[in-house]
C-alpha cells in the first residue's frame, strides 16, 4: 500500500483515520461530521472490523442519565444481597474499546465532562449512593456530529481530545457501499504500532507545524504524533518516515487550524497579518538545521491541502475556525431551573423547591427499608420515606435571547442617515429571524425615548414600525438609554438574554430633565450607560455620525466605553459588516 | 490506574508549581484555583502533588486521619479514647483526594452505611471525601461544572474546617481541614465572584507559546506515555529532591522573619489595588512566607512579595470597566509602584 493510494479519495482518507484510530484508541477520539446514513454506517462497520473484536463497542445517547453512565448502585441486586452492589456505568463497560456518542453537538457539557475525565484517567471514579469505586476504563470515542450549522459544535472539552476529524458529507454513497478498501491486517500493523519508536525530527516537526496553524492546545501535537507512528505501522514501515509524518498531520492537524501557515506553497493568497514563524531549531540539541525545516515544509504544504475548504476560507477571512465557535457560547445563557426546561437529572431537596421526582426518590428510599422497617415498626408492604430521601426534577432552560435596538431617530441623525441605520436593522432582523431570537424596538427623539416595538418574535412587525419610524427633534440620549436598561431588566426577567444595539451619532442634546444643553445631556447620556454596563448587559454601539465628523465620533467612543459595548462606526456603509458585528458580539453574550 | 506523571518532569508553568509547592509549605494560604487553558497539565501537576508529600503520622484506624500529638483537632472517637497515653499511630501518605464529577452529597459529606444498615439494620456513619481529605489536598477538576449546592458546601467546609453532618437521623462532626485545589476552564463557565475570593490563590495557566519548550512538553509526555517505570526512574531522584525540599521548608517556616516593612508593602499594595477585606494582605504575607522558606530565606523580602503577589491579589480585585488589563498585569503595575520599579 503506498501513500498516495491511501489518501487518494475522502472515503480512503476516511477508512486511514478508522484504521490509525483503532490501532490505538485509548484517551482520544474521532470527530465524524455528517447525518446518519449509509456512508456513516459503513464507516462504522470499518472501524469495528479494524478493532480487535473482543473490543467493546458501545454507543452513548446524548441524554444518558449519570447513574448508566459512570455508575451507581444496583438497586434490585442491593436489596437481593443485602449489601451494596455497584452497577458499572457504560463507561467502564466500554473498557479497552471505543465508545460512540450519538448526536455530540446535542451532547450536556457535564456528559462531556465525564467523558473526558475518564479518558485522561483511563479510569472511572465513582463516588455515589455511598459507594466508593474505581474501574478501570481505558477508552476511546467517536463523536458524531450532526451538527447543522456552526452553532452546532460538539463540546469543546471533547473537541479537544479528538485526535482525528472524518468529513463524511463529500463521500459518495456509492463508494462507501461497494470500494471494500483494501482491509488492513490490524493484529500485525498493532503489534508493529508497539514497536515503533518516535524521531525527534517527528516531535520537532509536528510541534511547529501545530503552532504554525495556531493550534494552542499541547494535545494536538500529541495526538498527531501517535497518528504518525499508526500509520507507519498500517503501511508495514520499520520507522516514521517524512510522509507519514506529513499525512499524520493532514489527519490530525488540520482540522484544528485557526490561522494558515505563513509557509507553503499559496503564498499569493497569504492572510493580511502572517504570524510570525517561530525558528525553532536554533537550538543545538534539535539536530542539523536544514533537514527538520525542510521537513516541516512538507507537512505544512500537506496540512494546507488537507484544511477542509470551508475552513480555509473562513480562515481567510478572519474569521475563527469551526472549533473555536464552540468555545464562544451560545446566544442564550443556559440556566439550571427547578421549574421550566428540559429535565436534566434529579437532585436532593424538598417538594416545594420544585418537582419531585418519583422515581428518584424511590431510588433513593428503597437501601433502608430493612433498617426503617426495624426502627419504626409497620407493615412490611409499606414504604418508608425520610425527607431525606426525596428528590426533585432540575430542568435547564434554554434561554433565548431579545435584542434591543435603540434607534436614535433626532434630527440631526435622521437627515444624515436614518435610512441607512433602517438598512442594517433590517439585516439584523433577518438574522435574528434566523435565529429565532426576540426583537424591541426603543427610538429616542425630541424630549423622550418611546418603546415603538415590546419584546417580540415577530421580525414582519418590527420592520412595519421601523417603516414607519418618524425623524426629527432634540437628542434624549440618556432617556433612550434609561428605557433600553429598563427593558433590558424586564427581558431578564422573563428569562432571556438581552443584548442592546445603540444607534446614535452620539450628539446628545436633551437631558434627563428634559431640558436642552450639550454638557448636561452628554453627563446624562455617560451615566445611564454606565448603568446599563452595571445592570450586566451586553451591548454593541454603532456610530453613525458623518465620516467628516472626528469629535462627534470621540463622544460616541466615550458612551461606548461607559456601556462596554463593542463599538462600531457606520460610514463604513456595509450592512452586511454591521450584522457580523452584531453576530459577533451577540455570541459573546455572557454565556 | 496509571502512576501519575512526575511533578519534577513538567515542562515551564512556574507560576503554577510555585502555588502548588507554597500550598504543600503552608496549607494555610489556603485552596488554589487553577484556571485557564485546556491540556496545560493542570490535573497533571496536582496528581503528581501527592508523591511529593511528606508522609503524616496519624491515629491507627482513624477514618479522619488524626494528628495523635495534636490534642485540639481530633475527631470524637480520638478524643474519647485518647486518655492519658497518646494512641497507637501510624505513618501514611498525606491524601489527595479527588472529587469526581457526578459525586453525591452523601458520598462528600458522609452518610448512613449502607451496607451495615442493610445486613444489620444498625445505624452508623459512614465516612465521606471530607474526611478522607482532612490534613491533606481535595481536588476537583471542571470545578465550573460541579453542582452549586456541593460548591457552597466544600468552601464552607473548607473555611470552617470542621464537617457537621445532620441527616438520616446522624448527628456527626468530625474535623475537615484541607486543601482546596480547583481547575476548570473559563470557557465552561466563570466562577461566582463570591468563590473567587474564597481560594487563596489563584493562577492563570497559559499553554506555552514557544517552540522549544512545547517541543520538551511532548517529548516527554510521549516517553512517559510509552514506558511510564522507565520514565519515573528517570526522575525520582529529581522527585526525591523536590519532597526533601518541602520537608525541609516546612521545619523552617516558623522561623523564616516577617519584618514589619514587609508587612506594610503587602498592605500598601492591597490599598493601592483596593482588594477587599483582609484576606488579601494575610494571604500574600502567608505565601511570600512559605516562598521564601522554600528559598531558605531567613526573612520575607520584596522579591518573595513580587512574586507571589500576582497569585494571591488577582481574584480579588473589582474589575474595572474602563480598564480593559487584565487583573495579573495590574497587579504587576501596582507592585511596581509600591516596591519602586
Amino acid at each position: 500500500m503506498t501513500d498516495p493510494e491511501a489518501t487518494s479519495t475522502p472515503w480512503r482518507r476516511a477508512c486511514l483515520v478508522a484504521d490509525a484510530f483503532a490501532l490505538a484508541p485509548a484517551g482520544c477520539g474521532v470527530i465524524v461530521r455528517g447525518g446518519p446514513g449509509p456512508v456513516r454506517d459503513a464507516w462504522l462497520t470499518r472501524l469495528r472490523a479494524a478493532l480487535p473484536p473482543a473490543a467493546p463497542f458501545r454507543r452513548i445517547p446524548a441524554s444518558i442519565a449519570d447513574d448508566r453512565l459512570i455508575g451507581g448502585l444496583d438497586i434490585p441486586a442491593t436489596l437481593k444481597a443485602q449489601r451494596p452492589v455497584a452497577e458499572k456505568g457504560l463507561i467502564a463497560e466500554t473498557d479497552g474499546g471505543v465508545l460512540v456518542i450519538a448526536m455530540a453537538e446535542r451532547l450536556p457539557s457535564g456528559i462531556a465532562a465525564r467523558i473526558a475525565s475518564a479518558l485522561d484517567a483511563e479510569s472511572v471514579t465513582i463516588e455515589r449512593d455511598g459507594l466508593t469505586l474505581t474501574t478501570p476504563a481505558s477508552v476511546g470515542f467517536v463523536a458524531l456530529d450532526e451538527g447543522a450549522d456552526d452553532d452546532e459544535v460538539p463540546p469543546a472539552i471533547l473537541i479537544e481530545r479528538s485526535a482525528y476529524f472524518v468529513d463524511l458529507d463529500p463521500i459518495a454513497i456509492r463508494e462507501a457501499t461497494t470500494d471494500p478498501s483494501d482491509a488492513v491486517d490490524c493484529s500485525a500493523a498493532r503489534a508493529r504500532f508497539a514497536a515503533l519508536r518516535e524521531e525527534p525530527e517527528a516531535v520537532a516537526a509536528l510541534v511547529a507545524a501545530a503552532a504554525g496553524l495556531g493550534i494552542a492546545s499541547l494535545r494536538a501535537p500529541l495526538f498527531a504524533l501517535r497518528a504518525a507512528r499508526a500509520i507507519a505501522a498500517i503501511e508495514g514501515a520499520g520507522k516514521i518516515e517524512d510522509r507519514h509524518i506529513a499525512l499524520a498531520a493532514a489527519l490530525a492537524l488540520a482540522h484544528r487550524a485557526t490561522r494558515l501557515p505563513a509557509e507553503g506553497d499559496d503564498a499569493a493568497e497569504e492572510p493580511p497579518e502572517p504570524p510570525p514563524e517561530d525558528e525553532p531549531e536554533t537550538d543545538e540539541s534539535k539536530g542539523p538545521n536544514d533537514e527538520p525545516r525542510q521537513l516541516e515544509d512538507v507537512v505544512l504544504d500537506a496540512i494546507v491541502s488537507a484544511i477542509p475548504a470551508d475552513l480555509l476560507a473562513r480562515l481567510k477571512a478572519g474569521a475563527s475556525a469551526r472549533a473555536k465557535a464552540a468555545t464562544r457560547g451560545k446566544a442564550g445563557d443556559r440556566l439550571i431551573s427547578t421549574r421550566r426546561g428540559r429535565p436534566v437529572g434529579t437532585r436532593p431537596g424538598l417538594p416545594r423547591e420544585g418537582r419531585i421526582a418519583l422515581v428518584a426518590t424511590l431510588r433513593a428510599a428503597a437501601p433502608w427499608q430493612p433498617l426503617r422497617r426495624r426502627e419504626h415498626g409497620g407493615e412490611p408492604a409499606r414504604v418508608h420515606v425520610l425527607p431525606d430521601d426525596l428528590r426533585i426534577v432540575m430542568h435547564q432552560e434554554r434561554r433565548g435571547a431579545t435584542t434591543i435596538f435603540v434607534v436614535d431617530a433626532s434630527g440631526s441623525s435622521a437627515f444624515h442617515r436614518l435610512a441607512e441605520v433602517k438598512g442594517a436593522i433590517e439585516l439584523l432582523l433577518a438574522d435574528c429571524y434566523v435565529r429565532r431570537d426576540s426583537v424591541a424596538l426603543i427610538a429616542f427623539r425630541g424630549k423622550d425615548a418611546e418603546i415603538v416595538l415590546p419584546a417580540t418574535r415577530s421580525t414582519a412587525m418590527a420592520r412595519r414600525r421601523l417603516a414607519g419610524l418618524p425623524g426629527g427633534g432634540g437628542t434624549p440620549l440618556a432617556r433612550g438609554l434609561d428605557a433600553a436598561a429598563a427593558l433590558a431588566v424586564q427581558v431578564r426577567r422573563t428569562g432571556q438574554t438581552p443584548f442592546v444595539v445603540l444607534m446614535t451619532d452620539g450628539q446628545a442634546n436633551v437631558a434627563r430633565d428634559g431640558q436642552g444643553g450639550r454638557a448636561k445631556a452628554l453627563e446624562d447620556a455617560l451615566d445611564a450607560g454606565r448603568r446599563l454596563f452595571a445592570a450586566g448587559v451586553s451591548s454593541l454601539a454603532i456610530d453613525t455620525s458623518a465620516p467628516s465628523r472626528q469629535r462627534d465620533s470621540a463622544t460616541t467612543v466615550s458612551i461606548a466605553d461607559a456601556m462596554g459595548a463593542d463599538y462600531l462606526k457606520l460610514p463604513v456603509a456595509d450592512s452586511a459588516r454591521v450584522n457580523e458585528a452584531v453576530r459577533r458580539s451577540a455570541q459573546r453574550l455572557r454565556g | 490506574m496509571r502512576q501519575p506523571y512526575p511533578f519534577s518532569a513538567i515542562v515551564g508553568q512556574e507560576d503554577m508549581k510555585t502555588a502548588f509547592l507554597i500550598a504543600a509549605v503552608d496549607p494555610s494560604v489556603g485552596g488554589i484555583l487553577a484556571f485557564g487553558d485546556r491540556g496545560t497539565g493542570k490535573s497533571t501537576a496536582v496528581r503528581a502533588l501527592a508523591a511529593l508529600l511528606p508522609k503524616i503520622r496519624a491515629v491507627d484506624g482513624c477514618p479522619y486521619n488524626c494528628n495523635p500529638s495534636s490534642p485540639a483537632g481530633l475527631c470524637q472517637a480520638c478524643h474519647g479514647r485518647s486518655g492519658d497515653k497518646e494512641p497507637k499511630s501510624v505513618l501514611k501518605a498525606a491524601p489527595v483526594v479527588d472529587l469526581p464529577l457526578g459525586a453525591t452529597e452523601d458520598r462528600v459529606v458522609g452518610a448512613l452505611n449502607l451496607e451495615r444498615a442493610l445486613a444489620h439494620g444498625e445505624k452508623s456513619f459512614q465516612t465521606g471525601l471530607l474526611a478522607q481529605a482532612n490534613r491533606g489536598f481535595l481536588y476537583i477538576d471542571e470545578v465550573n461544572l460541579l453542582e452549586d449546592h456541593l460548591v457552597d458546601l466544600l468552601l464552607d467546609v473548607a473555611a470552617s474546617g470542621v464537617n457537621v453532618v445532620e441527616r438520616e437521623g446522624l448527628s456527626v462532626r468530625h474535623p475537615a481541614q484541607f486543601v482546596l485545589i480547583g481547575s476548570g476552564n473559563p470557557e465552561e463557565g466563570e466562577l461566582r465572584p463570591q468563590l473567587l475570593d474564597r481560594f487563596g490563590l489563584a493562577i492563570d495557566v497559559k499553554t506555552p507559546l514557544d517552540v522549544p519548550t512545547r517541543i520538551e512538553v511532548v517529548k516527554r509526555r510521549d516517553s512517559y506515555e510509552r514506558d511510564p517505570d522507565a520514565f519515573l526512574a528517570h526522575w525520582s531522584a529529581a522527585e526525591r529532591k523536590l519532597s526533601n525540599r518541602i520537608v525541609a521548608a516546612r521545619k523552617a517556616l516558623a522561623e523564616v522573619v516577617t519584618p514589619d516593612s514587609a508587612i506594610e508593602s503587602a498592605t500598601r499594595l492591597c490599598l493601592a489595588l483596593g482588594s477587599d477585606g483582609l484576606r488579601g494582605e494575610l494571604t500574600l504575607i502567608r505565601a511570600a512566607r512559605a516562598l521564601a522558606s522554600l528559598e531558605k530565606k531567613p526573612e520575607i523580602g520584596v522579591a518573595q512579595l513580587r512574586r507571589v503577589a500576582p497569585m494571591a491579589l488577582s481574584h480579588r480585585l473589582r474589575r474595572n470597566p474602563l480598564d480593559e488589563t487584565g487583573s495579573t498585569a495590574r497587579v504587576e503595575r501596582a507592585a511596581d509602584e509600591v516596591f519602586g520599579g
